[in-house]
Parts: structure tokens; C-alpha cells; sequence
């Protein structure tokens, strides 16, 4: 058999495997003092990235979201980077200098409307030509409130209902404009056809109703993203997602997930390959195992400095604990549970008791200093090896429904994935499991997704019915 | 270039300012929201050495009546959001200031102002800003958050009589521009210091609360978005009355007026004289640029622009009505009537071309090379951000120095 066909028969047994990237926010992944490490305020590093897993041939680069700069004892936390821009407005620069990757924003649906929301995702469809996506989480937080009219508005029970509500209107307004009503026929004065975009909506939390300005995008809804564990979490991605993004990047537990969320599914009518689940991974590359070994171990304590070590500490005991010696045993005080030491980040925010006392029972079991215990229940890195024992890694964990694929957040701003796209991605291409060149134009072609369902409830206030000679 | 340099800015919007524009020779229709067709507009006007160009923004579906919907079918209809398509343009250009339009009545201050300084960031020091309240009732429907006034056909007959009955919200939207500047300020230059012996990337001091507390909303700060490589992106107003003339002294770097002659144009730059007296700014600190609107079109055969002119309006089925004065003729008659009105105190003129691309083109390839001949206008760009083409300082952090010096507070 001639290899080509060898190739191809490989090929359509196995699952491919998705790509995104992310460049790196508030956390504590970017190891911002290595001499390598660039701004990631400009513009030039998005590029950098961006062009660089277009290389690639990813799917899609993702930006997360802060409303509020992170504040630690009542002042702006300062040991990680600090300082983002607007997600939307970045994105709409890189469809400018890319032509294929995926463009999605972190989008909070508690501090910003409908309508506005639903607009700017159509506009950065338009200008990316259908690469547009959407992460869409939701607040609690009346920290984050304090920037906005709003405010702290929202009960946390709302959360879940809130953003499905928000979410139902966005389609609702995608779903205004179909595809044929922009005629724009100079001859005959027609610009659109009568009543498109017209809208109305009525429900627990919105009350809208006119014309939606924004005609129907390339890819009519951008890709819906949603990322949560819980319970609610995992339902609202299963009946309202295209993409979820997991924390779960260990294959046991990965493979937990993904069979409950995968599972979830055709309860809401769905196919297995209608959600992709992606877990946040990173990779530390090294023309052998044992110097990527040795690489990860010292990013590892770059990102996990003295003061980072104590600081996590504080944010789960509730108090100030910067009299003790990173270096020295946990704190022999207990965790003031009520008390909130680390404002903006939900990480720290449940169950601070219960994980006080699993910390404690580590530390004491393995002889582990505070900065050590960090360092463990920090999680390490995901991939860590030569390029090919990390594709080998990608790929099983892929294979063996761990996920659909990754999205690779890596700890240096701009340059930080360039081993992985360089070394790691030509090995995934030739075990047949990663694209060589897009085949498709727009995000819900790189990620296998069919176009939306329209909405086709009656519209209130109601528009001319075209006829089926006028549709077609 | 000898005396004064003339600014020229172009506002871009949809197939140009005549409704019937879409149905001109030339026209794209069929591709306004596309990226093609706006970097083949913006590099044209880029090309033509323009100090910028302005992106409307009419938030809600567009309509030929100022204060209400309409069902009419043969105008353009749908719309980008102005932010967005500016920043798309950013990395197609490298000199020409990319000036948005936003409404303030119905979104975010905290979002605009991070969307205002990111535009900054992605260009690199070329964003300006037109925040915009919402005149249309229908509008506040969209959202579903609060009612506006709704205006009536007496109202719109008179700028004065409109402006009084929206004054709360040109008050709101006042308060809007003030958020974004404090916001612009709420990190200090030099706030990033990735000081690796102290584990510290930013110095906490360095980043401000703005705590305002205004009568519509409050917002706390800081900013997420570092200080904007121009400290402050350029803002920018359209007014016609004296609360938006007052509204531009109070926030604005730079306003549209609409003279339709030399003596209108000193009669309203004596208005808005008053008003930055009334609001007590010190121009010689913080100036404030004047430029009139006029909406263009031009070719190069005497009568030509005019014919062109009438053909639309027949399309149309009416004439072209406009705030601005309509100019038709030839790039040297519009010459003469720029150097003759810039007399009465004006910075420059914001040209609405009348047809897209035709009067674009005939702007950067007629107008600019007469008014180049006639020693007005600049042959290269001499600067990189929006603020150097206009003359206009680099502004310090309000909340800049204040360790020290705890009254220092400028409010420019």
C-alpha cells in the first residue's frame, strides 16, 4: 500500500485533535521576569502569537477576561502580570493579519446587555470573515459590580439563568437578519428587504424589543464557548455550547468529565461531536525528556516565587501570613473562613476550609514547605518531554477520550508556542491526527461544528413572511 | 509649509452621506460590512495624508428621521460597531488617527473606555473617540434598561429645542467622558516594573482608584487596561447648541461645528468661546481644536458635482437635507472656501464625503494636492499618534506625582 494511502487509512480511524492558544492574563503562568518575556499590553505580541499558531493551523486563539484588577489585603494584587486590553477590540485587530484562526473573547454576561454584546460578536464575524467566538461567563461579584451601572446586582443563583437568558436573546438578534435580506440592488432602490432585523424579547431578566442593527454574520452565530465544573455548569454547556473549556487536564479525571458532559448531551438532542471539550494545558518542550524535565521543574519555581508561595496561602487561610518563612512548615493558626482575603478571583473564593485542611494533611504527609506545597497543588505542568513523547501525550490523551484537544497557555508572552507549533504540531500531522492546512474558512469549519439551528418562533410585532421562491 | 498648517479629517460612513449613495456609480453596496472595503477606504484616506478619519456609529437600525424608526427599505440599513471596525483598521495603517463613534447613553462607561484604550494600544497611539448620547427613544427598547425622552417633530425642527430636552443625558454623557479620562489615568506611566528581587510586576502605588460617584452611576477603577500610549486618546464631539457647545468645552479635545458661512462660523466659535468660559476652562493648558463639518462633493469639471448631486436627490425622492453646509464644485473652489472660513478660528475641517469612494478620492487626490500647492497642508506626516498631528501635548496622569504632592491635582 503506497504510504499516502497508509496515511489516509490511519487517519480516518482516529479522533483529530483540536488546537487553541491563549495568551496569558492574571494568573500566575506567565513567568513575566525571564529575559524573553514582552509586554502583554501590545499589540505586537498579540500578533507575535497569533501569526505564530496560524502557523499552526489552530483552531482558534482565545483571550480570557478581568473586570476589575485583582485586589490581595485591600490592595491590587501585583505579583502576577496586571493589565489587559479590551478582548473584543484586540480581536478585530488580528482578523486584520490573520486569515484563518479563530478569534474568541471571554465576554461577561453579567455586566454588559444584549444587544450590545450581540453586536460586536456580528461585527467581529463580519470583519474576521466567520471566525468569531464566544466564552461566555458569567459574575457574582459585586467587587466587579463596583465598576458598573449595574453594580452588585445579581443574586449568584442568577448566574446560570441570567446568562441562558442573555444568551437566547443574542440568538434571537443573530437570528433577526437572514441571510437574503440585504439585497443592495442599486436598479431596483431595494437596500433590505421589510422588517429585517426586527426583534422582541420578553422574559425574567430582559425586555427588549426594536430592530437589531447588525446584519446576519458569516457564520450566522459565532461559536458559543462556556467553561464551568459544576453541575449547572455542565448543563448549560451541554444543551448551549459548541466548545466547553475543562480544568481537568489529568487523564482520570479528564476522562470523568468528559464522559458525564459528553453524556449530557442527547438529552438536549445533541451529538457527541456537536461539544468539543478542551481542557487548559501547557507544554514545556526540550530536545530531550530529562532537560524538559529539568526546564519545567525551574518554570515551575519561577512561577511559584516566595511571595506568590505565601500570598496563595493567605488567599485560603483569609488572613495575612507574611511573617512565616515560605521555606519554613504551613502556618500552625487556623483559616479564617469568612473572611476574604483575595478579591477578583473565584479560584480562592469556595471551600477555602476544606481545602486549608487537604493542604495541611499534605504538607505534613510528604515534609512539604509552604512554597513546595504550592508548587504540588499547583498542578505542575500538563505536557513536559521531548517533542515526540509530548505529540505521543497529546495524542493519547486524546484517543483514549480525555478530550478533543487543548488549549495550550504558555508561560512566555509572545514566543511561548513556538516549540510547540514548530516541533510538536508536524509530529501530530504526521500521526494523521491534526490538519495539515485548514480546509475551511471559518471556526465552526476548523471545529467540525454544523451551521446554528435558526430560531423560527414568530417574531412579536411580526415581519412580512417571504415566500419559499424569495428565500431560495 | 508656510503659516498655520490646515487639519483635514474625513468621516466615513456606510456608501457615503447621501442616502442614495449606495446606488452611485462606483458604489460597493453589497460589501459596507466587510473589512475589504473599509481598508480600501481608510488606506485611501491614509494615503491623502488625512489627520483622521471618524467612524459613525448609529447603535440602533438606521433611519431617515432623526428622533424615530422608519420602515423604509431603499436607504442602507445595518451597521459595524465603530470601536471594533477602527481597531480592525489599525494594523492596515500606520499614521492616520482612527476616531470612532460610541453611544454613552446605553453602554458601559467602564467598557468604552477600555475599548477607547485598546484601540490606542492596537494602533499604537492614533484613537480618538466621538462618545454620542442616544436622541431616539426606540433606542432605550433595545436594551430594556431605562425609557429616554421621546422627541417630537417640533423638537427636531431646532437644535436648541432638542438639546434642552436631553440635557440630563448630555449631563450623563458628561459624566461618561470624565470616567474614561480618570480611567486613562488610573495607571500612571510607569506603573509596570517587573522587579524581580521584590517579586512585584506592577507598583500597586502607581495605580489609581477613580471613585466616582456621579448621579447616573458610579464606577470604582482602576482601569484593567494600562495608561493609552497617547495618555489620553483624543476626544472628540459634534455639536450644534449651546449644552453640547458646553458639553465639548467640559470633556472634549476637539469639536465638530456646522457654520454654513464665514459668519456663522464666528458667530458659533464666539458660542462655544462662552461656553469653555462658562465651564472655566484655561485653553492655553488644555486647548480645544475647532473644526467645521461639511458634507463634499466634488469633480473636476465646473457643474459636475452638482449634476451628480441633483441625480441622487432624485433617486432619493427628495433633496439632500444636512446639519453641516452641502458644498458642490470643484477641489480648488473647495479650497477657497476652506482658507476663507479657517479666518473666523477654525483648527480644520471634517469633509463628509458625499458618495464613498468617489468624493473620498477626490478629496485625497484632488483636494489635498491644491491645498498642498497652496503651501496649507502637510506633503508627509511628521508624527505617529493622533495627538502629534494636531499639535496636541501628551497629557500627564492626573493621579501622576501625587505621592509627593498630595494637591496637584490637574483636571486637564
Amino acid at each position: 500500500m503506497p504510504a499516502a494511502g497508509k496515511k489516509a487509512e490511519a487517519q480516518a480511524g482516529k479522533k483529530q485533535v483540536h488546537l487553541a492558544a491563549q495568551l496569558p492574563g492574571i494568573h500566575n503562568v506567565t513567568v513575566w521576569s525571564d529575559s524573553r518575556s514582552r509586554s502583554q499590553i501590545a499589540i505586537d505580541s498579540f500578533i507575535r502569537l497569533a501569526q505564530t499558531v496560524e502557523r499552526g493551523k489552530f483552531d482558534f486563539f482565545f483571550l480570557a477576561e478581568g473586570l476589575r484588577p485583582r485586589e490581595h489585603k485591600g490592595q491590587v494584587y501585583d505579583l502576577d502580570v496586571v493589565g489587559r486590553p479590551e478582548n473584543l477590540t484586540v480581536l478585530s485587530a488580528l482578523a486584520a493579519v490573520t486569515t484563518h484562526l479563530g478569534l474568541a473573547a471571554t465576554v461577561n454576561a453579567t455586566f454588559n446587555e444584549p444587544y450590545d454584546v450581540a453586536r460586536r460578536l456580528a461585527t467581529l464575524d463580519h470583519l474576521s470573515g466567520g471566525r468569531a467566538a464566544w466564552n461566555v461567563v458569567t459574575s457574582f461579584d459585586a467587587f466587579t459590580g463596583e465598576n458598573f451601572r449595574r453594580g452588585g446586582f445579581l443574586a449568584e443563583s442568577d448566574r446560570y439563568t441570567r446568562a441562558a437568558e442573555f444568551l437566547d436573546v443574542a440568538r434571537t438578534l443573530w437570528d433577526s437578519w437572514r441571510d437574503g435580506d440585504v439585497r443592495a440592488d442599486p436598479k431596483a432602490g431595494d437596500f433590505l428587504l421589510p422588517g429585517a432585523g426586527r426583534f422582541a424579547h420578553r422574559g425574567p431578566h430582559f425586555d427588549v424589543s426594536g430592530r437589531f442593527s447588525a446584519p446576519r454574520g458569516p457564520q450566522g452565530h459565532p461559536v458559543i464557548i462556556q467553561a464551568g465544573e459544576s453541575d449547572q455548569g455542565r448543563e448549560f454547556a451541554a444543551s448551549d455550547a459548541d466548545v466547553i473549556f475543562s480544568k481537568y487536564n489529568r487523564l482520570d479525571e479528564a476522562r470523568d468529565f468528559y464522559r458525564d458532559v459528553k453524556g449530557r448531551l442527547a438529552g438536549h438532542g445533541r451529538a457527541e461531536h456537536e461539544l468539543k471539550i478542551l481542557p487548559t494545558a501547557t507544554a514545556v518542550i526540550a530536545d530531550t525528556d530529562e532537560e524538559a524535565a529539568a526546564y519545567a521543574d525551574e518554570i515551575t519555581r519561577a512561577q511559584v516565587s516566595p511571595q506568590t508561595a505565601i500570598a496563595h496561602l493567605e488567599a485560603v487561610w483569609g488572613r495575612d501570613l507574611s511573617a512565616y518563612d515560605p521555606d519554613g512548615p504551613l502556618p500552625d493558626v487556623e483559616p479564617e473562613a469568612e473572611s476574604l482575603v483575595l478579591e477578583g478571583h473565584s479560584v480562592f473564593r469556595k471551600g477555602r476550609g476544606e481545602t486549608a485542611r487537604r493542604w495541611r494533611k499534605l504538607a505534613e504527609e510528604r515534609g512539604l514547605s509552604i512554597r513546595e506545597l504550592i508548587i504540588e497543588v499547583g498542578g505542575g505542568q500538563t505536557f513536559v518531554g521531548s517533542p515526540r513523547t509530548v505529540a505521543d501525550a497529546i495524542d493519547h490523551f486524546v484517543q483514549s477520550d480525555g478530550a478533543d484537544g487543548f488549549v495550550f497557555v504558555p508561560h512566555l508572552t509572545p514566543g511561548g508556542l513556538d516549540d510547540l507549533v514548530d516541533r510538536v504540531v508536524p509530529l501530530l500531522q504526521e500521526k494523521g491526527v491534526f490538519r495539515q492546512e485548514y480546509t475551511g474558512t471559518t471556526l465552526r469549519d476548523h471545529l467540525g461544528l454544523n451551521a446554528p439551528a435558526r430560531d423560527t418562533r414568530p417574531v412579536p410585532g411580526e415581519r412580512p413572511v417571504r415566500s419559499e421562491k424569495e428565500a431560495s | 509649509m508656510t503659516g498655520t498648517p490646515l487639519h483635514l479629517a474625513v468621516a466615513l460612513d456606510g456608501a457615503g452621506w447621501h442616502p442614495a449613495a449606495w446606488r452611485a456609480e462606483g458604489a460597493r453596496p453589497g460589501e459596507l460590512l466587510t473589512a475589504a472595503y473599509w481598508a480600501d477606504l481608510v488606506t485611501e484616506a491614509e494615503r491623502g495624508l488625512l489627520d483622521f478619519v471618524t467612524l459613525e456609529d448609529p447603535l440602533g437600525l438606521q433611519s431617515a428621521a432623526f428622533h424615530r424608526p422608519d420602515e423604509r427599505t431603499d436607504q442602507v440599513r445595518g451597521s459595524l460597531d465603530a470601536v471594533l471596525l477602527a481597531a480592525h483598521l489599525a494594523p492596515l495603517t500606520t499614521h492616520i488617527g482612527l476616531v470612532p463613534t460610541t453611544n454613552v447613553t446605553h453602554t458601559e462607561p467602564f467598557h468604552l473606555a477600555i475599548g477607547i484604550a485598546t484601540l490606542d494600544h492596537a494602533s499604537k497611539g492614533r484613537a480618538g473617540w466621538r462618545p454620542q448620547i442616544s436622541a431616539r427613544a426606540a433606542d432605550a427598547a433595545l436594551f430594556g434598561r431605562r425609557t429616554t425622552p421621546q422627541l417630537t417633530e417640533e423638537d427636531v425642527r431646532d437644535p436648541e429645542l432638542i438639546a434642552a430636552r436631553l440635557r440630563p443625558l448630555f449631563a450623563e454623557a458628561a459624566d461618561v467622558v470624565e470616567v474614561a479620562r480618570r480611567l486613562w489615568d488610573s495607571w500612571e506611566d510607569d506603573a509596570e516594573i517587573r522587579d524581580a528581587a521584590t517579586g512585584r510586576f506592577i507598583d500597586r502605588d502607581k495605580l489609581h482608584h477613580i471613585d466616582f460617584e456621579g448621579t447616573y452611576f458610579s464606577v470604582k477603577g482602576p482601569s484593567i487596561t494600562p495608561r493609552p500610549p497617547q495618555g489620553r486618546p483624543v476626544v472628540t464631539s459634534l455639536a450644534h447648541a449651546s449644552t453640547p457647545y458646553e458639553f465639548a468645552a467640559g470633556g472634549s479635545d476637539l469639536v465638530y461645528v456646522t457654520p454654513h458661512d464665514h459668519a456663522g462660523a464666528e458667530a458659533i466659535l464666539a458660542q462655544v468661546g462662552e461656553a469653555v468660559e462658562r465651564i472655566g476652562r484655561n485653553e492655553r493648558e488644555w486647548p480645544l481644536k475647532k473644526f467645521a463639518d461639511l458634507l463634499v462633493f466634488l469633480d473636476d469639471e465646473p457643474g459636475a458635482a452638482a449634476r451628480r448631486k441633483s441625480r441622487l436627490d432624485e433617486l432619493n425622492g427628495g433633496e439632500l437635507a444636512s446639519d453641516a453646509e452641502i458644498f458642490t464644485g470643484t477641489p480648488g473652489d473647495l479650497a477657497d472656501l476652506l482658507l476663507s472660513w479657517r479666518t473666523a478660528g477654525l483648527d480644520g475641517f471634517r469633509l463628509r464625503p458625499g458618495t464613498l469612494p468617489h468624493d473620498l478620492a477626490a478629496i485625497t487626490r484632488g483636494l489635498v494636492p491644491e491645498l498642498q500647492r497652496r503651501g496649507v497642508f502637510r506633503t508627509a506626516y511628521d508624527a505617529t499618534t493622533l495627538r502629534g498631528h494636531l499639535g496636541l501635548r501628551r497629557p500627564d496622569s492626573r493621579y501622576a506625582h501625587r505621592h509627593d504632592r498630595p494637591s496637584a491635582v490637574p483636571s486637564a
